[in-house]
């Protein structure tokens, strides 16, 4: 239901002839590109009805505001204040006074207006190019009002891939695990929020203990691990109807699940007689395959994009490191060698690195390499973090931290935070609550 | 060599003591402290156990990183089936933890590792696995919630509990 966006006219198509500007996203926010998101122009009949429908006053300046806050979070843009803007959203839309918006130092320049059209919130968005006097790019979509936040979301993704050359990652969820209560004794739900923070909802009650909940990438499935009725087990949840079921029939505990890239199978661990094993679940025929078999700890396996191999980490050496082995199970090689212990390791969805979490000499840190084990680069260092997840395009990554307790065992917090693949841009995600094992969705329009 | 392993430790720790002492009153206190509940760095304290019965230990502690069972775990173990052997009809649970420097999933299957090193164990004398059941908490429930080797040694465990 909520997929329901029409694209309905693309009005004109960017040129290329023009030297237009252009953000480089493999250096780090070094420049982020000073950009101007003007309100959107509303009429007063539209504004007043929106107002009754979705109790917002300017819905106009909030799917801006959305705009903006995307645009920044993203470390490569400068959204310019507001309060600076000579010209009228209205005016702006239909052709931008470009002096104006270059005696403010703007490169670039988002304009656009949102009318109620039978029922339906219709919206249009220009993106310019203040220098070069050029519009870029506009695009006009339609969709029921309640979906205004993810109108918000696609505009920053359409600018975002615009003016990098990559797709964006702003109309997306995360799904993760929200933590209440003492250390001791901590309350976990599952719970659902929109990339920015907003449309948080618990999915889970809190009565039983639940981890590592990990999106499907192609539909709105989601995988995680259930301690009902005192039997960890791996589940599938359904966000839209709700229906869970376990998965498989194993005679102990499941854990660790993710899906295969075509989001037709579950990996995962199966602990049984103190060795855990990957298998996988084929979710239509409920075949179930054994992938690794060693007295060893094998866990937290992951596909490639292509669904051609896995990683995994296996204490099979002694401690704690990662493999990677062809997705029947063959050719298992070790890929970290580095020192300390290596765990998580999530194929980015480029299929050229691999995410991780490494414990040194006490620090836990969140970091990346190639797929042959080469080229480690270390992106943050804390007392404990883990559990690195990519987003869609692949150029960011979230992950959680937890604090140390003080003398007296008080001061324990869990958040979420993200860094970008560079290593720039670190940035703590606001949650209702303490939250932990973060997972990013695909992009829910495309 | 495992011996040596913690003769080593304990050395090292009565060494580290030594060195303590020398410096503040609050550091001795912690080092004492540390050098009566911990050997190696696998807990020997009391202060967290329970007990089945009399005499009887609901608890074995770990190293770091480790599912070996230590001469006093083995102790516990033998005491807690006499125990299971003369109380037929109470099945147990064993539930197997780990502290919070690692990662949750790999702490999920070394919580299994640990609690089915203890389950072994009561196997070899006498108690059928039938009466065991075993389950991991990884690092979701430690008992102490401090940041500290010797909390951290109390979370490495794996407790017998009785299941009806």
């Amino acid at each position: 239901m909520i997929r329901k966006f029409i694209i309905l006219l693309l009005i004109v198509f960017p040129f290329k002839a023009f030297a237009l500007i252009e953000v480089d996203i493999t250096r780090g926010n070094l420049n982020p590109l000073p950009i101007a998101v003007s309100p959107l122009a509303i009429d007063e009949k539209s504004k007043k009805n929106f107002e009754n429908i979705l109790q917002i006053e300017d819905i106009g300046y909030e799917i801006s505001n959305i705009v903006e806050n995307n645009l920044k979070t993203s470390g490569l843009f400068n959204p310019l204040n507001k309060d600076a803007f000579l010209q009228a959203p209205d005016i702006a839309n239909l052709k931008p006074r470009f002096e104006d918006w270059n005696l403010i130092k703007a490169q670039a320049l988002i304009t656009g207006k949102v009318n109620l059209v039978d029922e339906k919130l219709r919206v249009e968005f220009r993106l310019w190019d203040v220098l070069a006097a050029k519009e870029m790019m506009a695009l006009a979509f339609t969709t029921v009002p309640n979906n205004w936040r993810r109108v918000g979301h696609i505009i920053s993704d359409k600018v975002y891939e615009r003016l990098t050359g990559e797709k964006g990652y702003f109309d997306t969820r995360i799904i993760y695990v929200a933590e209440e209560g003492p250390k001791t004794q901590r309350i976990k739900k599952l719970a659902i929020m929109d990339q920015d923070g907003f449309n948080n909802k618990f999915l889970t009650l809190g009565n039983e203990l639940v981890l590592t909940p990990r999106f499907n990438p192609t539909s709105q499935m989601v995988t995680y691990l259930s301690y009902f009725k005192n039997m960890p087990r791996v589940y599938l949840l359904d966000i839209e109807t709700g229906t869970q079921e376990v998965v498989g029939d194993f005679p102990g505990m499941t854990f660790a699940p993710r899906f295969s890239p075509d989001g037709k199978k579950i990996i995962m661990s199966f602990a049984k007689d103190g060795k855990s094993d990957i298998f996988t679940m084929d979710l239509e025929n409920r075949i179930v395959e054994r992938i690794t078999n060693h007295p060893s700890i094998d866990t937290s396996p992951s596909y490639s994009p292509d669904g051609k191999y896995i990683t995994f980490n296996s204490d099979r050496s002694g401690y704690q490191q990662i493999y990677i082995m062809n997705s029947d199970g063959t050719d298992i090689k070790r890929i970290s060698f580095g020192n300390g212990l290596y765990g998580t390791p999530v194929w980015s969805p480029r299929g050229d690195l691999i995410a991780f979490t490494k414990l040194h000499k006490g620090k836990f840190y969140i970091g990346v390499m190639r797929t042959d084990g080469s080229g480690e680069r270390l992106l943050t260092e804390n007392y404990y973090q883990e559990a690195p997840s990519w987003s869609p395009n692949g150029r960011v990554l979230i992950f959680y931290r937890e604090t140390k307790t003080n003398a007296k065992g008080e001061g324990f917090s869990a958040k979420l935070w993200s860094i970008d693949l560079t290593g720039y841009n670190e940035r703590k995600i606001k949650t209702p609550t303490d939250a932990s094992d973060p997972s990013w969705s695909s992009l829910l329009s495309n | 060599m495992r011996l040596n392993k913690i003769f080593k430790n304990t050395l090292l720790i009565l060494t580290a003591c030594l060195v303590l002492s020398a410096c503040a009153t609050k550091q001795q206190e912690v080092s004492t402290e540390i050098k009566g509940q911990m050997q190696g760095d696998v807990y020997t304290g009391t202060d967290t156990v329970k007990y089945l019965a009399d005499g009887v230990p609901d608890r074995v502690f770990f190293a770091t990183n480790e599912s070996i069972l230590t001469t006093a775990s083995r102790e516990t173990l033998r005491a807690q089936a006499a125990w299971l052997r003369q109380n037929s009809s109470i099945n147990v649970v064993l539930e197997g933890h780990a502290d919070e420097r690692g990662t949750r999933e790999y702490n999920l299957a070394l919580g299994e590792r640990r609690a089915n090193a203890a389950k072994d164990y009561l196997m070899t004398y006498g108690i059928s696995s039938d009466r065991i059941t075993v389950l991991s908490y990884g690092k979701e429930r430690p008992v102490d919630s401090g940041s500290n080797p010797l909390a951290w040694s109390k979370n490495r465990r794996s407790v017998t509990v009785k299941a009806n």
